[in-house]
């Protein structure tokens, strides 16, 4: 990746693009209609499918809308009422807790895990590391419908795999242990699937960001006597931060709104003990038909990622301008 | 030159220790991969046995012959490749010309589009699919493809966008510029300068949009109705509650749905692990 070249200053950036002027070669200069009509269509697509179904959730959030009106296509406005219902909920807030905590858990063991497996992928020898990419590749790749599948059948009560490995190795009885049955030990196993299969994106991604990281650095560090943990933290992550920020961020997101791992895992029918924002509107929505109702849940989910989102999209929009 | 020497043995101790730890790391990702097809391959009494059996020997195709003799089992693969075959040909050719702008152009709005890009990943999909499925439902796009495929494109769009984008940048634009210089037009020497060498990246980009086409699972399951119109991941997911947990055909059914995308990365495996950071990090 020739970084070089584009390691322009803010203040050289203009001088650089007018000299391309200059020379008459347009390559990045502002030029009239070619780039509208090259972002036409993605726009086009965009703001079709998704700028009136927003404008829409964020009405009927404000409407009473089940099954009737679905039908009669047209709601009720009630004002606030569906979040005054919301939000005198105790069980919302406790919904809300739920999903908080279980954010804040699974990003920290995919933090960890992806830091450390990526910390190990710098020290390794070639053709380990290759194979441990391959290997991090296909799980990444591994359908998340395929993945629950699977680790039913591992932690499967009577003939899993795990309950016989923890038993034999005298951990903890486990014969004929139903992990679901406890709301802790079943949001275990779905941490499990979850950490399992975020943690490939976040360990290549942090591993490429390690490895541009100039060695010379790290050598300068260590010849002067610099702990490992003293490396990491006052040269490696110093310089990795953006990228921390990025995969963070995305994994609070997508943590946030897990929906298929309990969904599925429960099959099609989770007690509330394992609802989450996600499958709580959901429900709300399919399941009860109290449409309103499920889209001011979604909106309050929206509002509480936006935070986060931002702080993802400020990033990336300053990678770009870097980049251009 | 002493320090220097104490470094070197210091990182091959380092990368011993790392090797070993890495295989462990691997094998235990990997193992639910392993046990998924090492279960398929079993006869039922391997499989329904209290000490597992950890190889599948004798092994059989039984679980294999009995998932695809399932109900519905090639009608929703027919349409897991509709969808994803329309998604990904879509994406790809509107999703190159918006990356060329934002990669070649500097214009007014380019920042806004690119936050538009990158926002519209960040819309969770259960809040989505609650107007998506009225909305499709009044304009009679519920129950088909098409609704699926325009509600795909959605998200794999903006990710081809970024993902093209990090390819484009990778490609000195002096080259295009040269080509003008003896006579080429601007968009010329897009097709004959920057598409053939962006042709990595493009497979690259294909392959990530076919992954995220071929999971999705939250979108088909709601605006797909009928069994038959649903796709892959949704046959999967509803094969146990249809007729109570058989794990071998279970297995064999995961397999397959993996298969796919196991046979694309292993086609192009070399640009995998670049690619799948080319769109989301360029540091």
């Amino acid at each position: 990746m020739s970084a070089a070249p584009r390691a322009a200053t803010p203040a050289a950036e203009p001088l650089l693009s007018s000299r391309r002027r200059e020379r008459g070669l347009p390559a990045r200069v502002a030029a009239g209609a070619p780039p509208y009509l090259l972002v036409l269509p993605t726009l086009v697509v965009l703001v079709g499918v998704l700028a009136y179904p927003l404008y829409w959730l964020g009405r009927i959030s404000f409407e009473h809308y089940g099954l009737a009106e679905l039908i009669a296509r047209k709601g009720t406005w009630t004002g606030l009422d569906n979040y005054r219902h919301m939000l005198g909920d105790a069980e919302f807030w406790r919904i809300v807790a739920r999903t908080i905590a279980f954010t804040v858990v699974n990003v920290g063991l995919t933090m960890l895990f992806a830091t450390l497996i990526a910390l190990l992928l710098v020290r390794m020898g070639t053709i380990v590391r290759g194979a441990v990419l391959v290997g991090l590749v296909w799980v990444w790749a591994t359908p998340v419908t395929v993945a629950i599948a699977v680790w039913q059948w591992m932690v499967d009560f009577e003939f899993g795999v795990l309950n016989w490995t923890l038993t034999k190795l005298h951990v903890v009885d486990l014969i004929h242990y139903n992990w679901f049955d406890n709301p802790w030990t079943g949001f275990a196993v779905i941490t499990a699937v979850v950490v399992w299969g975020a943690i490939p994106f976040a360990a290549i991604t942090i591993y490429a960001g390690f490895s541009q990281v100039p060695q010379e650095l790290v050598e300068a560090a260590e010849v002067d006597g610099a702990s490992a943990w003293e490396v990491f933290w006052r040269v490696t992550f110093p310089l990795v931060k953006p990228i921390f920020v990025i995969v963070t961020s995305l994994s609070i997101i997508w943590d946030f709104q897990v929906f298929n791992q309990i969904w599925i895992m429960l099959e099609f029918r989770p007690s509330p003990d394992y609802y989450l924002l996600g499958v709580y509107s959901f429900v709300e929505s399919f399941r009860v038909s109290q449409y309103g109702l499920g889209a001011a849940i979604a909106v309050v989910m929206v509002v509480l990622m936006l935070g986060v989102s931002f702080v993802y999209v400020r990033q990336m929009v300053r990678i770009s301008e870097a980049d251009a | 030159m002493r320090g220097s020497f104490d470094v070197r043995n210091r990182r091959n101790r380092q990368r011993l220790v790392a090797n070993a730890i890495g295989l462990v790391v691997l094998a235990v990702m990997l193992f639910p991969v392993y046990w998924m097809i090492a279960t398929s391959f079993k006869p039922g009494r391997d499989i329904l046995r209290f000490d597992p059996k950890w190889w599948p020997s004798p092994w059989t195709l039984d679980n294999f012959s009995d998932a695809i003799h399932r109900p519905y089992f090639t009608d929703n693969v027919k349409n897991s490749a509709i969808v994803v075959g329309v998604v990904v040909a879509l994406s790809l050719v509107i999703g190159f010309l918006a990356a060329l702008a934002i990669a070649r152009f500097r214009f007014y709005g380019r920042r806004a589009f690119i936050v538009v890009i990158i926002g519209v990943q960040m819309i969770p999909a259960t809040a989505l699919i609650i107007p998506l499925y009225v909305l499709l439902a009044r304009a009679n796009q519920v129950d088909r493809l098409s609704g699926v495929i325009v509600t795909y494109l959605t998200f794999v769009l903006p990710f081809t966008v970024w993902t093209l984008r990090g390819f484009v940048m990778g490609i000195p634009p002096e080259l295009e510029e040269a080509a003008m210089v003896d006579g080429c037009t601007r968009f010329g020497a897009f097709l004959r300068i920057l598409l053939p060498l962006i042709v990595p990246g493009l497979v690259a980009t294909s392959i990530f949009a076919f992954v995220q086409a071929w999971n999705e699972f939250i979108f088909a399951y709601v605006i797909l109705a009928s069994q038959e119109n649903q796709t892959l991941t949704v046959w999967l997911a509803s094969f146990t509650t249809s007729r109570g947990t058989d794990w071998g055909p279970l297995m064999a059914a995961a397999t397959l749905t993996s298969l796919p995308v196991v046979i694309f990365f292993a086609l192009v495996q070399r640009r995998v692990a670049f690619g799948l950071t080319a769109g989301a990090v360029r540091g």
